[in-house]
Protein backbone atom coordinates (compact mmCIF):
# COMPACT_ATOMS: atom_id res chain seq x y z
CA UNK A 1 0.00 0.00 0.00
CA UNK A 2 2.62 2.50 1.15
CA UNK A 3 4.85 1.73 -1.84
CA UNK A 4 2.12 2.85 -4.23
CA UNK A 5 1.79 6.28 -2.69
CA UNK A 6 3.80 8.96 -4.50
CA UNK A 7 4.32 11.00 -1.36
CA UNK A 8 6.15 8.09 0.27
CA UNK A 9 8.78 8.22 -2.46
CA UNK A 10 8.91 12.01 -2.32
CA UNK A 11 9.72 11.76 1.39
CA UNK A 12 12.59 9.37 0.69
CA UNK A 13 13.91 11.64 -2.05
CA UNK A 14 13.67 14.65 0.27
CA UNK A 15 15.62 12.78 2.96
CA UNK A 16 18.24 11.65 0.44
CA UNK A 17 18.70 15.19 -0.86
CA UNK A 18 19.02 16.53 2.68
CA UNK A 19 21.61 13.88 3.48
CA UNK A 20 23.61 14.36 0.30
CA UNK A 21 23.65 18.15 -0.25
CA UNK A 22 25.85 19.34 2.64
CA UNK A 23 28.35 16.49 2.22
CA UNK A 24 29.10 17.92 -1.16
CA UNK A 25 32.16 20.08 -0.48
CA UNK A 26 31.76 19.54 3.27
CA UNK A 27 29.36 22.48 3.53
CA UNK A 28 28.89 22.77 7.30
CA UNK A 29 26.89 26.00 7.08
CA UNK A 30 24.34 24.38 4.81
CA UNK A 31 24.19 21.39 7.14
CA UNK A 32 23.34 23.67 10.06
CA UNK A 33 20.61 25.33 8.00
CA UNK A 34 19.12 22.03 6.92
CA UNK A 35 19.18 20.49 10.38
CA UNK A 36 16.99 23.36 11.60
CA UNK A 37 14.59 22.76 8.72
CA UNK A 38 14.53 19.05 9.56
CA UNK A 39 13.76 19.74 13.22
CA UNK A 40 10.98 22.14 12.19
CA UNK A 41 9.51 19.41 9.99
CA UNK A 42 9.73 16.84 12.80
CA UNK A 43 7.97 19.12 15.29
CA UNK A 44 5.33 20.31 12.83
CA UNK A 45 4.42 16.93 11.37
CA UNK A 46 4.00 15.43 14.84
CA UNK A 47 2.02 18.44 15.99
CA UNK A 48 -0.16 17.85 12.93
CA UNK A 49 -1.16 14.46 14.38
CA UNK A 50 -2.85 16.34 17.23
CA UNK A 51 -4.08 19.54 15.56
CA UNK A 52 -4.66 18.42 11.98
CA UNK A 53 -5.74 14.82 12.47
CA UNK A 54 -7.49 14.86 15.84
CA UNK A 55 -8.58 18.49 16.15
CA UNK A 56 -6.87 19.13 19.48
CA UNK A 57 -4.67 22.24 19.64
CA UNK A 58 -1.51 21.58 21.60
CA UNK A 59 0.26 24.80 22.63
CA UNK A 60 2.83 22.87 24.64
CA UNK A 61 4.15 20.54 21.99
CA UNK A 62 7.71 21.79 22.53
CA UNK A 63 7.66 20.15 25.97
CA UNK A 64 8.26 16.76 24.31
CA UNK A 65 11.32 18.09 22.49
CA UNK A 66 12.77 19.66 25.62
CA UNK A 67 12.09 16.66 27.85
CA UNK A 68 13.59 14.36 25.23
CA UNK A 69 16.69 16.54 25.26
CA UNK A 70 16.93 16.35 29.04
CA UNK A 71 16.42 12.59 29.29
CA UNK A 72 18.87 12.01 26.43
CA UNK A 73 21.57 14.28 27.81
CA UNK A 74 21.17 12.85 31.27
CA UNK A 75 21.66 9.30 29.97
CA UNK A 76 24.64 10.32 27.83
CA UNK A 77 26.51 12.53 30.27
CA UNK A 78 25.66 11.13 33.70
CA UNK A 79 25.08 7.49 32.73
CA UNK A 80 27.55 7.44 29.79
CA UNK A 81 25.11 5.89 27.31
CA UNK A 82 25.72 5.82 23.58
CA UNK A 83 23.78 8.45 21.58
CA UNK A 84 21.34 6.12 19.81
CA UNK A 85 20.03 4.09 22.79
CA UNK A 86 19.89 7.31 24.82
CA UNK A 87 17.79 9.06 22.17
CA UNK A 88 15.45 6.08 21.77
CA UNK A 89 15.05 5.73 25.52
CA UNK A 90 14.28 9.44 25.72
CA UNK A 91 11.56 8.90 23.10
CA UNK A 92 10.00 6.01 24.99
CA UNK A 93 10.18 7.73 28.37
CA UNK A 94 8.60 10.95 27.09
CA UNK A 95 5.89 9.00 25.23
CA UNK A 96 4.95 7.14 28.40
CA UNK A 97 4.84 10.39 30.34
CA UNK A 98 2.65 11.90 27.60
CA UNK A 99 0.29 8.93 27.83
CA UNK A 100 -0.08 9.63 31.53
CA UNK A 101 -0.65 13.38 30.99
CA UNK A 102 -2.95 12.63 28.07
CA UNK A 103 -5.29 10.41 30.06
CA UNK A 104 -5.70 13.35 32.44
CA UNK A 105 -5.94 16.44 30.26
CA UNK A 106 -7.64 14.88 27.22
CA UNK A 107 -10.89 14.77 29.17
CA UNK A 108 -10.97 18.48 28.41
CA UNK A 109 -12.13 19.76 25.05
CA UNK A 110 -11.55 22.76 22.82
CA UNK A 111 -10.07 25.84 24.47
CA UNK A 112 -9.87 24.09 27.85
CA UNK A 113 -7.57 21.43 26.44
CA UNK A 114 -5.45 24.08 24.73
CA UNK A 115 -5.10 25.94 28.04
CA UNK A 116 -4.17 22.73 29.84
CA UNK A 117 -1.34 22.11 27.38
CA UNK A 118 0.13 25.51 28.30
CA UNK A 119 -0.17 24.38 31.92
CA UNK A 120 1.75 21.20 31.15
CA UNK A 121 4.53 23.22 29.53
CA UNK A 122 4.78 25.61 32.48
CA UNK A 123 4.63 22.82 35.04
CA UNK A 124 7.33 20.75 33.36
CA UNK A 125 9.57 23.77 32.96
CA UNK A 126 9.10 24.69 36.62
CA UNK A 127 9.84 21.13 37.67
CA UNK A 128 12.99 20.85 35.55
CA UNK A 129 14.23 24.27 36.72
CA UNK A 130 14.23 22.90 40.25
CA UNK A 131 15.39 19.36 39.59
CA UNK A 132 18.80 18.79 41.17
CA UNK A 133 19.85 15.83 38.98
CA UNK A 134 19.27 17.82 35.82
CA UNK A 135 21.25 20.82 36.95
CA UNK A 136 18.28 23.03 37.85
CA UNK A 137 18.22 26.33 35.95
CA UNK A 138 21.83 26.03 34.77
CA UNK A 139 21.09 22.79 32.93
CA UNK A 140 23.56 20.20 31.72
CA UNK A 141 26.62 20.19 29.48
CA UNK A 142 27.80 17.45 27.19
CA UNK A 143 31.30 16.46 28.25
CA UNK A 144 33.96 16.11 25.61
CA UNK A 145 34.25 12.36 26.24
CA UNK A 146 30.64 11.86 25.15
CA UNK A 147 31.68 12.47 21.55
CA UNK A 148 34.36 9.78 21.69
CA UNK A 149 32.15 6.73 20.88
CA UNK A 150 31.05 8.51 17.70
CA UNK A 151 34.61 9.14 16.53
CA UNK A 152 35.21 12.60 17.97
CA UNK A 153 33.19 15.84 17.77
CA UNK A 154 33.51 16.43 14.04
CA UNK A 155 32.30 12.97 13.17
CA UNK A 156 29.64 13.08 15.88
CA UNK A 157 28.06 16.20 14.37
CA UNK A 158 27.70 14.52 10.99
CA UNK A 159 26.29 11.34 12.56
CA UNK A 160 23.79 13.41 14.50
CA UNK A 161 22.81 15.22 11.33
CA UNK A 162 22.06 11.97 9.50
CA UNK A 163 20.07 10.70 12.47
CA UNK A 164 17.97 13.87 12.54
CA UNK A 165 17.29 13.47 8.81
CA UNK A 166 16.21 9.88 9.47
CA UNK A 167 13.87 11.04 12.25
CA UNK A 168 12.46 13.63 9.86
CA UNK A 169 11.72 10.96 7.25
CA UNK A 170 10.19 8.69 9.91
CA UNK A 171 7.96 11.52 11.16
CA UNK A 172 6.55 12.12 7.69
CA UNK A 173 6.14 8.40 6.99
CA UNK A 174 4.38 7.97 10.35
CA UNK A 175 1.91 10.73 9.43
CA UNK A 176 1.41 9.20 6.03
CA UNK A 177 0.81 5.74 7.49
CA UNK A 178 -1.73 6.95 10.05
CA UNK A 179 -3.55 9.02 7.42
CA UNK A 180 -5.06 6.07 5.58
CA UNK A 181 -5.28 3.64 8.49
CA UNK A 182 -8.27 2.65 10.55
CA UNK A 183 -6.66 4.40 13.51
CA UNK A 184 -6.41 7.58 11.43
CA UNK A 185 -10.04 7.28 10.40
CA UNK A 186 -10.99 7.16 14.08
CA UNK A 187 -8.94 10.31 14.71
CA UNK A 188 -10.58 12.16 11.80
CA UNK A 189 -13.99 11.15 13.15
CA UNK A 190 -13.04 12.62 16.54
CA UNK A 191 -11.88 15.82 14.83
CA UNK A 192 -15.17 16.21 12.95
CA UNK A 193 -17.52 15.48 15.85
CA UNK A 194 -16.24 13.72 18.92
CA UNK A 195 -19.63 12.79 20.37
CA UNK A 196 -20.85 11.39 17.05
CA UNK A 197 -17.59 9.41 16.75
CA UNK A 198 -18.17 7.85 20.17
CA UNK A 199 -21.72 6.87 19.24
CA UNK A 200 -20.30 5.27 16.08
CA UNK A 201 -18.04 3.13 18.26
CA UNK A 202 -14.74 5.06 18.40
CA UNK A 203 -13.09 4.78 21.81
CA UNK A 204 -12.21 8.47 21.82
CA UNK A 205 -10.50 8.56 25.22
CA UNK A 206 -8.08 5.82 24.23
CA UNK A 207 -7.47 7.14 20.72
CA UNK A 208 -6.69 10.64 21.93
CA UNK A 209 -4.32 9.38 24.62
CA UNK A 210 -2.51 7.17 22.10
CA UNK A 211 -2.07 9.91 19.50
CA UNK A 212 -0.92 12.40 22.14
CA UNK A 213 1.67 9.86 23.23
CA UNK A 214 2.69 8.96 19.66
CA UNK A 215 3.06 12.64 18.78
CA UNK A 216 5.59 12.90 21.63
CA UNK A 217 7.92 10.09 20.54
CA UNK A 218 9.87 11.41 17.54
CA UNK A 219 10.08 15.03 18.82
CA UNK A 220 11.63 13.64 22.01
CA UNK A 221 14.15 11.60 20.00
CA UNK A 222 14.94 14.71 17.96
CA UNK A 223 15.36 16.71 21.18
CA UNK A 224 17.91 14.23 22.48
CA UNK A 225 19.84 14.41 19.21
CA UNK A 226 19.73 18.19 18.89
CA UNK A 227 20.74 19.07 22.43
CA UNK A 228 23.57 16.56 22.15
CA UNK A 229 24.65 18.34 18.99
CA UNK A 230 24.39 21.73 20.68
CA UNK A 231 26.43 20.46 23.63
CA UNK A 232 24.21 21.85 26.36
CA UNK A 233 20.64 22.22 27.60
CA UNK A 234 18.88 24.50 30.08
CA UNK A 235 15.20 25.04 30.86
CA UNK A 236 14.84 28.29 28.94
CA UNK A 237 16.10 26.88 25.63
CA UNK A 238 14.55 23.42 26.11
CA UNK A 239 11.03 24.70 26.72
CA UNK A 240 10.89 27.79 24.56
CA UNK A 241 7.22 28.69 24.37
CA UNK A 242 7.74 30.68 21.16
CA UNK A 243 8.86 27.56 19.32
CA UNK A 244 5.57 25.90 20.25
CA UNK A 245 3.64 28.81 18.81
CA UNK A 246 5.78 28.94 15.69
CA UNK A 247 5.04 25.26 15.16
CA UNK A 248 1.37 26.16 14.92
CA UNK A 249 2.14 28.96 12.45
CA UNK A 250 4.14 26.52 10.29
CA UNK A 251 1.32 24.00 10.32
CA UNK A 252 -1.35 26.53 9.40
CA UNK A 253 0.85 27.99 6.68
CA UNK A 254 1.44 24.63 5.01
CA UNK A 255 -2.02 23.20 5.57
CA UNK A 256 -3.12 21.37 8.71
CA UNK A 257 -4.28 17.80 8.33
CA UNK A 258 -1.97 17.08 5.39
CA UNK A 259 1.47 15.46 5.48
CA UNK A 260 2.86 17.57 2.65
CA UNK A 261 1.48 20.72 4.26
CA UNK A 262 3.27 20.15 7.54
CA UNK A 263 6.58 19.67 5.72
CA UNK A 264 6.10 22.58 3.32
CA UNK A 265 4.98 25.02 6.02
CA UNK A 266 7.85 24.02 8.30
CA UNK A 267 10.43 24.32 5.53
CA UNK A 268 9.24 27.70 4.26
CA UNK A 269 8.73 29.25 7.66
CA UNK A 270 12.06 28.00 9.01
CA UNK A 271 13.96 29.47 6.06
CA UNK A 272 12.10 32.76 6.42
CA UNK A 273 12.82 32.86 10.12
CA UNK A 274 16.51 32.14 9.64
CA UNK A 275 16.71 34.92 7.09
CA UNK A 276 14.94 37.39 9.37
CA UNK A 277 16.96 36.44 12.45
CA UNK A 278 20.28 36.91 10.67
CA UNK A 279 19.28 40.03 8.79
CA UNK A 280 20.56 43.04 10.76
CA UNK A 281 17.47 45.19 10.24
CA UNK A 282 14.72 42.64 10.73
CA UNK A 283 16.00 40.39 13.49
CA UNK A 284 13.68 41.82 16.13
CA UNK A 285 10.75 41.56 13.77
CA UNK A 286 10.43 37.89 13.09
CA UNK A 287 7.61 37.28 15.58
CA UNK A 288 5.68 40.23 14.22
CA UNK A 289 5.94 38.67 10.80
CA UNK A 290 4.95 35.25 12.19
CA UNK A 291 1.83 36.78 13.71
CA UNK A 292 0.92 38.63 10.53
CA UNK A 293 1.49 35.49 8.50
CA UNK A 294 -0.79 33.45 10.77
CA UNK A 295 -3.54 36.06 10.47
CA UNK A 296 -3.23 36.19 6.70
CA UNK A 297 -3.31 32.41 6.33
CA UNK A 298 -6.34 31.98 8.58
CA UNK A 299 -8.15 34.82 6.83
CA UNK A 300 -7.28 34.08 3.21
CA UNK A 301 -6.39 30.39 2.99
CA UNK A 302 -7.66 28.49 6.03
CA UNK A 303 -6.46 25.25 4.46
CA UNK A 304 -2.94 26.64 4.09
CA UNK A 305 -0.84 26.29 0.96
CA UNK A 306 -1.90 22.70 0.39
CA UNK A 307 -5.57 23.57 0.91
CA UNK A 308 -5.12 26.28 -1.70
CA UNK A 309 -3.54 23.74 -4.05
CA UNK A 310 -6.50 21.39 -3.51
CA UNK A 311 -8.86 24.17 -4.50
CA UNK A 312 -6.91 24.96 -7.65
CA UNK A 313 -6.42 21.34 -8.65
CA UNK A 314 -8.79 18.99 -6.83
CA UNK A 315 -7.12 15.91 -8.27
CA UNK A 316 -3.85 16.75 -6.52
CA UNK A 317 -5.56 15.45 -3.35
CA UNK A 318 -4.75 11.88 -4.37
CA UNK A 319 -1.04 12.54 -4.79
CA UNK A 320 -0.17 15.32 -2.35
CA UNK A 321 -1.67 13.86 0.83
CA UNK B 1 -40.52 -13.95 21.28
CA UNK B 2 -37.19 -13.55 23.08
CA UNK B 3 -36.43 -10.23 24.66
CA UNK B 4 -33.54 -8.45 23.02
CA UNK B 5 -33.69 -5.39 25.26
CA UNK B 6 -34.91 -5.30 28.84
CA UNK B 7 -35.15 -1.95 30.56
CA UNK B 8 -35.96 -1.96 34.27
CA UNK B 9 -36.72 1.14 36.32
CA UNK B 10 -34.31 3.61 34.70
CA UNK B 11 -34.40 7.27 35.74
CA UNK B 12 -32.52 10.44 34.91
CA UNK B 13 -32.56 13.76 36.70
CA UNK B 14 -30.97 16.97 35.37
CA UNK B 15 -30.81 19.36 38.32
CA UNK B 16 -34.44 20.04 39.21
CA UNK B 17 -35.84 18.31 36.15
CA UNK B 18 -36.78 14.65 36.35
CA UNK B 19 -36.36 13.88 32.64
CA UNK B 20 -37.05 10.14 32.86
CA UNK B 21 -38.48 8.42 35.90
CA UNK B 22 -38.76 4.73 36.62
CA UNK B 23 -39.31 3.54 33.05
CA UNK B 24 -39.44 -0.20 32.29
CA UNK B 25 -40.20 -2.05 29.06
CA UNK B 26 -39.05 -4.96 26.91
CA UNK B 27 -38.27 -5.14 23.24
CA UNK B 28 -38.55 -8.49 21.49
CA UNK B 29 -36.27 -9.87 18.80
CA UNK B 30 -37.54 -8.85 15.37
CA UNK B 31 -39.90 -6.26 16.81
CA UNK B 32 -40.45 -2.65 15.80
CA UNK B 33 -41.17 -0.78 19.01
CA UNK B 34 -42.40 2.79 18.73
CA UNK B 35 -41.73 5.51 21.29
CA UNK B 36 -44.04 8.52 21.28
CA UNK B 37 -44.92 11.35 23.59
CA UNK B 38 -45.41 15.12 23.57
CA UNK B 39 -42.40 17.43 23.23
CA UNK B 40 -40.20 17.28 26.30
CA UNK B 41 -41.59 13.91 27.38
CA UNK B 42 -38.06 12.48 27.69
CA UNK B 43 -37.92 10.34 24.55
CA UNK B 44 -34.45 11.32 23.39
CA UNK B 45 -33.20 11.19 26.98
CA UNK B 46 -34.49 7.62 27.16
CA UNK B 47 -32.51 6.82 23.98
CA UNK B 48 -29.44 8.45 25.47
CA UNK B 49 -29.82 6.26 28.55
CA UNK B 50 -30.25 3.08 26.54
CA UNK B 51 -27.14 3.63 24.38
CA UNK B 52 -25.03 4.96 27.24
CA UNK B 53 -24.66 8.65 26.35
CA UNK B 54 -26.10 9.34 29.81
CA UNK B 55 -25.68 7.13 32.86
CA UNK B 56 -28.95 6.14 34.46
CA UNK B 57 -29.48 7.24 38.06
CA UNK B 58 -31.17 3.92 38.88
CA UNK B 59 -32.34 0.67 37.32
CA UNK B 60 -30.76 -1.73 34.83
CA UNK B 61 -30.57 -2.20 31.08
CA UNK B 62 -29.92 -5.63 29.58
CA UNK B 63 -29.22 -6.13 25.89
CA UNK B 64 -28.89 -9.48 24.12
CA UNK B 65 -28.31 -11.29 27.41
CA UNK B 66 -25.71 -8.81 28.72
CA UNK B 67 -26.04 -6.16 31.38
CA UNK B 68 -25.12 -2.91 29.64
CA UNK B 69 -26.01 -0.53 32.47
CA UNK B 70 -23.38 2.18 32.69
CA UNK B 71 -21.50 1.14 29.55
CA UNK B 72 -20.23 3.89 27.26
CA UNK B 73 -21.79 4.41 23.81
CA UNK B 74 -18.77 2.96 21.95
CA UNK B 75 -18.95 -0.25 24.00
CA UNK B 76 -22.68 -0.48 23.40
CA UNK B 77 -22.19 -0.26 19.61
CA UNK B 78 -19.62 -3.05 19.75
CA UNK B 79 -22.29 -5.25 21.35
CA UNK B 80 -24.70 -4.53 18.48
CA UNK B 81 -26.81 -1.56 19.52
CA UNK B 82 -26.52 1.35 17.06
CA UNK B 83 -28.43 4.62 16.85
CA UNK B 84 -29.15 7.69 14.77
CA UNK B 85 -29.42 11.27 15.99
CA UNK B 86 -32.51 13.43 15.90
CA UNK B 87 -30.39 16.46 15.08
CA UNK B 88 -28.21 14.97 12.35
CA UNK B 89 -24.49 14.84 13.08
CA UNK B 90 -22.61 14.08 9.87
CA UNK B 91 -18.81 14.11 10.02
CA UNK B 92 -18.93 17.15 7.78
CA UNK B 93 -15.36 17.30 6.55
CA UNK B 94 -15.49 13.72 5.31
CA UNK B 95 -17.19 12.17 2.30
CA UNK B 96 -20.49 10.30 2.55
CA UNK B 97 -18.64 7.03 1.95
CA UNK B 98 -16.05 7.77 4.64
CA UNK B 99 -18.81 8.51 7.13
CA UNK B 100 -20.29 5.07 6.56
CA UNK B 101 -16.85 3.41 6.61
CA UNK B 102 -16.41 4.84 10.12
CA UNK B 103 -19.65 3.09 11.12
CA UNK B 104 -18.46 -0.24 9.71
CA UNK B 105 -14.89 0.00 11.05
CA UNK B 106 -15.94 0.74 14.60
CA UNK B 107 -19.21 -1.18 14.71
CA UNK B 108 -20.06 -4.65 15.99
CA UNK B 109 -17.78 -6.49 13.57
CA UNK B 110 -14.92 -3.95 13.82
CA UNK B 111 -14.21 -4.48 10.15
CA UNK B 112 -10.91 -3.77 8.45
CA UNK B 113 -10.74 -0.77 6.10
CA UNK B 114 -11.12 -3.03 3.08
CA UNK B 115 -14.17 -4.91 4.42
CA UNK B 116 -15.65 -1.66 5.69
CA UNK B 117 -15.47 -0.14 2.23
CA UNK B 118 -17.45 -3.04 0.76
CA UNK B 119 -19.99 -2.89 3.57
CA UNK B 120 -20.32 0.88 3.21
CA UNK B 121 -20.98 0.71 -0.53
CA UNK B 122 -23.58 -2.00 0.07
CA UNK B 123 -25.35 0.00 2.77
CA UNK B 124 -25.28 3.21 0.70
CA UNK B 125 -26.93 1.32 -2.14
CA UNK B 126 -29.58 0.15 0.27
CA UNK B 127 -30.45 3.56 1.67
CA UNK B 128 -30.34 5.16 -1.76
CA UNK B 129 -27.21 7.27 -1.35
CA UNK B 130 -24.93 5.27 -3.65
CA UNK B 131 -24.73 8.09 -6.20
CA UNK B 132 -23.61 10.55 -3.49
CA UNK B 133 -20.87 8.31 -2.06
CA UNK B 134 -18.05 10.67 -2.97
CA UNK B 135 -19.67 13.98 -2.21
CA UNK B 136 -18.96 15.77 1.03
CA UNK B 137 -21.35 14.88 3.85
CA UNK B 138 -21.82 18.62 4.35
CA UNK B 139 -23.37 18.93 0.87
CA UNK B 140 -26.28 16.54 1.50
CA UNK B 141 -29.85 17.76 1.93
CA UNK B 142 -31.59 17.13 5.25
CA UNK B 143 -33.22 14.01 3.82
CA UNK B 144 -29.79 12.87 2.63
CA UNK B 145 -28.26 13.49 6.05
CA UNK B 146 -31.03 11.48 7.72
CA UNK B 147 -30.32 8.60 5.37
CA UNK B 148 -26.64 8.95 6.12
CA UNK B 149 -27.42 8.63 9.83
CA UNK B 150 -29.28 5.40 9.12
CA UNK B 151 -26.53 4.15 6.79
CA UNK B 152 -23.79 4.72 9.36
CA UNK B 153 -25.78 2.91 12.03
CA UNK B 154 -26.58 0.02 9.68
CA UNK B 155 -22.93 -0.33 8.67
CA UNK B 156 -22.21 -1.22 12.31
CA UNK B 157 -24.20 -4.44 11.63
CA UNK B 158 -26.40 -3.96 14.70
CA UNK B 159 -28.92 -6.34 16.27
CA UNK B 160 -30.96 -3.37 17.46
CA UNK B 161 -31.27 0.01 15.81
CA UNK B 162 -32.46 3.11 17.66
CA UNK B 163 -33.99 5.59 15.22
CA UNK B 164 -34.52 9.09 16.58
CA UNK B 165 -37.06 10.90 14.38
CA UNK B 166 -35.70 9.82 11.03
CA UNK B 167 -38.91 10.96 9.31
CA UNK B 168 -39.07 14.50 10.68
CA UNK B 169 -38.56 17.14 8.01
CA UNK B 170 -38.97 14.75 5.09
CA UNK B 171 -41.50 15.20 2.30
CA UNK B 172 -44.19 12.53 1.67
CA UNK B 173 -42.15 10.73 -1.03
CA UNK B 174 -39.09 10.62 1.19
CA UNK B 175 -41.21 9.40 4.11
CA UNK B 176 -42.51 6.56 1.94
CA UNK B 177 -38.97 5.55 0.99
CA UNK B 178 -37.79 5.68 4.59
CA UNK B 179 -40.71 3.55 5.75
CA UNK B 180 -39.92 0.82 3.24
CA UNK B 181 -36.28 1.03 4.32
CA UNK B 182 -37.23 0.55 7.97
CA UNK B 183 -39.40 -2.44 7.10
CA UNK B 184 -36.59 -3.98 5.04
CA UNK B 185 -34.19 -3.46 7.96
CA UNK B 186 -36.54 -5.39 10.22
CA UNK B 187 -36.96 -8.13 7.63
CA UNK B 188 -33.17 -8.36 7.58
CA UNK B 189 -33.27 -9.50 11.21
CA UNK B 190 -32.60 -6.16 12.93
CA UNK B 191 -34.98 -5.04 15.65
CA UNK B 192 -35.97 -1.38 15.67
CA UNK B 193 -36.76 1.02 18.48
CA UNK B 194 -37.97 4.31 17.04
CA UNK B 195 -39.03 7.75 18.19
CA UNK B 196 -41.43 9.39 15.78
CA UNK B 197 -43.82 12.30 15.58
CA UNK B 198 -45.27 11.36 12.20
CA UNK B 199 -48.25 9.54 13.71
CA UNK B 200 -49.54 7.79 10.66
CA UNK B 201 -46.13 6.28 10.01
CA UNK B 202 -45.47 5.08 13.54
CA UNK B 203 -48.98 3.63 13.86
CA UNK B 204 -48.45 1.59 10.71
CA UNK B 205 -44.86 0.54 11.39
CA UNK B 206 -44.84 -0.36 15.06
CA UNK B 207 -45.75 -3.73 16.51
CA UNK B 208 -46.14 -2.04 19.87
CA UNK B 209 -45.83 1.51 21.14
CA UNK B 210 -44.49 2.92 24.39
CA UNK B 211 -45.89 6.32 25.35
CA UNK B 212 -43.95 8.71 27.58
CA UNK B 213 -45.29 11.84 29.24
CA UNK B 214 -43.29 14.03 31.62
CA UNK B 215 -40.67 11.30 31.89
CA UNK B 216 -43.09 8.55 32.88
CA UNK B 217 -44.39 5.66 30.85
CA UNK B 218 -48.14 6.11 30.57
CA UNK B 219 -48.94 3.34 28.11
CA UNK B 220 -47.43 0.36 26.34
CA UNK B 221 -49.66 -1.40 23.84
CA UNK B 222 -50.22 -2.20 20.15
CA UNK B 223 -50.99 0.94 18.08
CA UNK B 224 -54.74 0.28 17.86
CA UNK B 225 -55.04 0.25 21.65
CA UNK B 226 -52.72 3.17 22.27
CA UNK B 227 -54.91 5.61 20.30
CA UNK B 228 -57.88 4.70 22.47
CA UNK B 229 -56.00 5.00 25.75
CA UNK B 230 -57.49 7.87 27.75
CA UNK B 231 -54.16 8.84 29.37
CA UNK B 232 -52.47 9.08 25.98
CA UNK B 233 -55.22 11.23 24.52
CA UNK B 234 -55.10 13.50 27.54
CA UNK B 235 -51.31 13.80 27.33
CA UNK B 236 -51.52 14.92 23.73
CA UNK B 237 -54.70 16.93 23.65
CA UNK B 238 -55.44 17.85 27.22
CA UNK B 239 -59.03 16.51 27.43
CA UNK B 240 -59.62 12.92 28.48
CA UNK B 241 -63.02 12.72 26.78
CA UNK B 242 -62.09 14.47 23.54
CA UNK B 243 -62.26 11.26 21.55
CA UNK B 244 -65.88 10.76 22.50
CA UNK B 245 -66.70 14.41 21.87
CA UNK B 246 -65.13 14.23 18.41
CA UNK B 247 -67.03 11.05 17.65
CA UNK B 248 -70.26 12.71 18.80
CA UNK B 249 -69.62 15.66 16.51
CA UNK B 250 -69.23 13.51 13.42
Amino acid sequence: MMLRRPLFWMILVLAAVFAWLPQHGNNVALREDLILVAVAIILTSNLNLMIGYTGYVNFGHIVFYGLGGYVGLYLMTVRSWHLIPAALTAGVAVSLLALLFGLGILRLRGAYFALATIGVLEAVQAFVSNFESWGRSTGMYVSFESYAPLGGPKHALWSTYFLVIAVMALSLILSLGIRRSKFGLGLFAIREDEDAAIVLGVNATLYKAIIYSVSAFLPAVAGALMFFKNGMIDPSIAFEYMLSLEGIVMLMLGGQGTVAGSALGAGLYERLRSYLLTSPRLSAFHLVIAGALLLLVIRLAPGGLIGWLYRLAPRSREVIE
Amino acid sequence: MNDLLQVRGISKRFGGLQAVSDVSFNLGEGEILGLIGPNGAGKTTLFNLVNGVFKSDAGTIAFWGKDITGRSPDQVVHLGLARTHQIVRPLSGMSVLENVIVGACFGREKQSMREARTTALEVLERVGLADRANSSARALTLAGKKRLEVARALAARPKLLLLDEVLAGLNPTEIGQMISLILSIRDGGVSVFMIEHVMQAIMNLSDRIVVLNLGRKIAEAPPAEVVKNADVVEAYLGFPDIVDKLRGAQ
